[in-house]
């Protein structure tokens, strides 16, 4: 009868792989949406930002210097004017497009260059001021006004060049690759990975214990000879590699699309980290997983059918996302080995510790141990509530 | 004769919740749906449980296939408790009722096989079976259609045969041919004499006195969850139809006439 427990594993994977649509929506969507998803974001942001390469803000300019006026390859191009009125209502209108527009609104005062030039900054007189007016709610004009704020801060360094930071052309971010991947994986997985493990446990397992209580197909099973036991370890252990598959699928969108979400990142690669890393990362998940669908077993097991089921999990939903967040806040971090043993902390610590390359080995064995406790403990409570007839029976 | 069910001083009892209160008018906290309910049949005949809707016939049944657990009393099934030893008599046991459903995903044919295996069943004597049950109920015509697109007939033979698809000695069947045309309460109610004539021990609950009459060798009336009267069939039959006994009976157990 030990293999009553394969049977319901069979029957479970069945009841899903064969089931074209299940499999779509749970295993494949997921990490394909997710990777379409966050490269779309990615360039939406990217585009937010910045405008195209070409790009060379129309600049409006009251007094504008003769030097400025007539010099040749300045990034931008300067249109004096008499009057800031004008300037001032197509910046906030956007009106004038068509011939160019106009990106920024800057303001010298009379005779610029020599205001400057006689200006000694020992002489506790207000230095010469020049304004910028700016949109910010409009990308161009917003990059404008940085390029300006560039050219400007380097024509005042220009004018009194004591030293130069960082002038010449060598690799001043000492950061490597490893570092840089670990930086931003460390900070987005491990709360990504918890979300995705979580949501690929919620599509399945309230259908499987609460959709069979509520179809009455639980009882069908529970006239047979079979331990509750068995149905228990049976439905967890297969629901747990389904949960995995829908959750490794979205890890692979995230891993593949992180760095098109951040921008582009090329030193964002998923290629920093060896095999045992991985196998660490593996064994926290699986162990992860457990934990996560005797949680959603049992409350399915208590609802009396999906959508209660639904409801009840998304309370639990919510603390696993707090939890979650905790791979970002350095003062959460575990400062003592018995902090592994908190459920689904401890798992979002590990997966924090091991994209960082700051694994703890004895942390991340407690996790797994205890999260191996746990499931069984679950499965103790699960077969306990397969026995129950208030619970199996309840209406 | 050999005793092979022997209930004794059945009794369950249920907790009604507000809701309940309220749709049945009542401030009633507990619901007493079996009380003291004994009875015995015999290796090789039909027992039929008759009773009105809410008497207590499916809380037995469920009682006898352990599905819940009595308060008080209980059940040798050939000699086994089902209070003490649920599992050994599960698998004693085939049990059919309306509240057993059969996931709609699934083909007859996975379904018996998979039934099959939680019985322990080699993949041979399956497959002999299979044929067997397959072929006198006609499923092998729609034996790879998925449950959720058959008839309701179609759905009752699928569920009688994975009830019995371990061959076991007794067989119980609540309120087997509800809901079906009269060809395919016909077939049930055919294979019930057919089962009997194996020698298997059945015992069938039913509202429906014509069933009674034609399968059962031994019928127990139950009103309002006791035995009111049990007996054999023709003993009971002698001088009135068994209509008539049941609503003597349940005139004077409900104190009123019918």
């Amino acid at each position: 009868m030990k293999s009553n427990m394969i049977t319901i594993m069979k029957k479970e994977f069945a009841r899903f792989f064969k089931d074209k649509r299940m499999v779509l929506s749970t295993i494949l969507m997921p990490g394909l949406l997710i990777y379409v998803m966050y490269t779309f974001i990615g360039q939406g942001l990217s585009g937010l930002y910045a405008s195209g390469e070409n790009f060379v803000p129309q600049v409006y300019a009251v007094n504008l210097p003769e030097d400025y006026a007539n010099a040749e390859g300045l990034p931008m191009n300067f249109i004096p004017v008499e009057d800031e009125t004008e300037a001032r209502a197509m910046l906030t209108s956007g009106a004038g497009e068509e011939e160019g527009g106009c990106d920024l609104l800057v303001v010298f005062p009379e005779n610029f260059t020599e205001a400057v030039n006689a200006y000694e900054t020992t002489s506790g007189e207000k230095a010469p001021e020049v304004e910028v007016y700016y949109n910010s709610a409009d990308t161009d004009s917003s990059t404008a006004y940085s390029m300006m704020l560039d050219f400007l801060d380097d024509y005042e360094a220009s004018m009194a060049n004591k030293f130069d930071v960082n002038s010449q052309e060598k690799q001043y971010d000492l950061a490597s690759e490893k570092d840089t991947a670990g930086m931003v994986f460390s900070m987005m997985i491990p709360m990504l990975m918890m979300i995705f493990l979580f949501s690929g446990c919620m599509a399945v397992a309230p259908e499987s214990i609460a959709g069979e209580k509520e179809r009455g197909t639980i009882a069908t099973l529970l006239v047979t000879p079979m331990k509750r036991s068995h149905l228990a370890l049976g439905k967890i252990l297969s629901l747990s590699v389904i949960a995995i598959l829908s959750g490794l699928s979205s890890f692979i969108g995230t891993m593949l699309s992180l760095p098109n979400m951040m921008g582009g990142m090329e030193d964002v690669s998923a290629s920093v980290y060896q095999v045992s890393d991985f196998l660490l990362l593996l064994a926290v998940i699986l162990s992860t997983v457990l934990v996560i669908v005797s949680i959603i077993s049992i409350i399915s097991a208590f609802a009396k059918n999906v959508k209660e089921a639904t409801t009840w999990v998304t309370p639990v939903m919510i603390v696993c996302m707090l939890l979650a967040v905790t791979s970002m806040i350095e003062s959460l971090k575990p400062d003592n080995i018995f902090m592994y043993l908190i459920p689904l902390y401890n798992s979002v610590q590990c997966m924090n510790g091991i994209f960082s390359f700051t694994a703890d080995i004895p942390g991340i064995g407690v996790t797994v141990a205890s999260n191996v406790v746990y499931t069984i403990l679950g499965v103790g409570i699960l077969t306990k509530m397969f026995n129950s007839e208030k619970v199996m029976f309840s209406r | 004769m050999e005793e092979i069910l022997v209930a004794k001083g059945l009794k369950k009892t249920f907790r009604i919740s507000a809701k309940q209160q309220k749709l049945e008018k009542t401030r009633e906290k507990i619901k007493v749906a079996v009380n003291n309910l004994s009875f015995t049949a015999y290796r090789g005949e039909i027992y039929g449980l008759l009773g009105s809707n809410g008497a207590g016939k499916t809380t037995t049944l469920r009682m006898i296939a352990t599905l819940i657990t009595p308060d008080e009393g209980d059940v040798l099934v050939d000699g086994v408790s089902v209070v003490k030893e649920p599992n050994r008599v599960r698998s004693k046991i085939g049990f059919l009722t309306s509240e057993l459903k059969l996931e709609e995903f699934f083909t007859p044919n996975y379904l018996f096989d998979f039934f099959a295996q939680l019985h322990g069943m080699e993949r041979e004597e399956t497959e002999e079976r299979k044929r067997e049950l397959f072929d006198k109920f006609g499923i092998s015509g729609f034996a790879e259609v998925k449950v959720a697109d058959m008839s309701t007939g179609m759905k009752q033979k699928v569920s009688l045969v994975i009830s019995i698809v371990h061959n076991p000695d007794i067989i119980i069947f609540d309120e087997p041919t509800n809901g079906l045309d009269v060809l395919t309460a016909k077939v049930v109610t055919d294979f019930l004499l057919e089962l009997k004539s194996q020698g298997k021990t059945i015992i069938v609950s039913t509202h429906i006195f014509s069933l009674i009459e034609k399968v059962c060798d031994r019928v127990g009336i139950i009103i309002d969850g006791a035995m009111a009267l049990s007996g054999r069939l023709s003993e009971l039959t002698e001088k009135k139809n068994l209509e008539d006994v049941f609503f003597d009976v349940y005139a004077e157990r409900a104190g009123e006439a019918v």
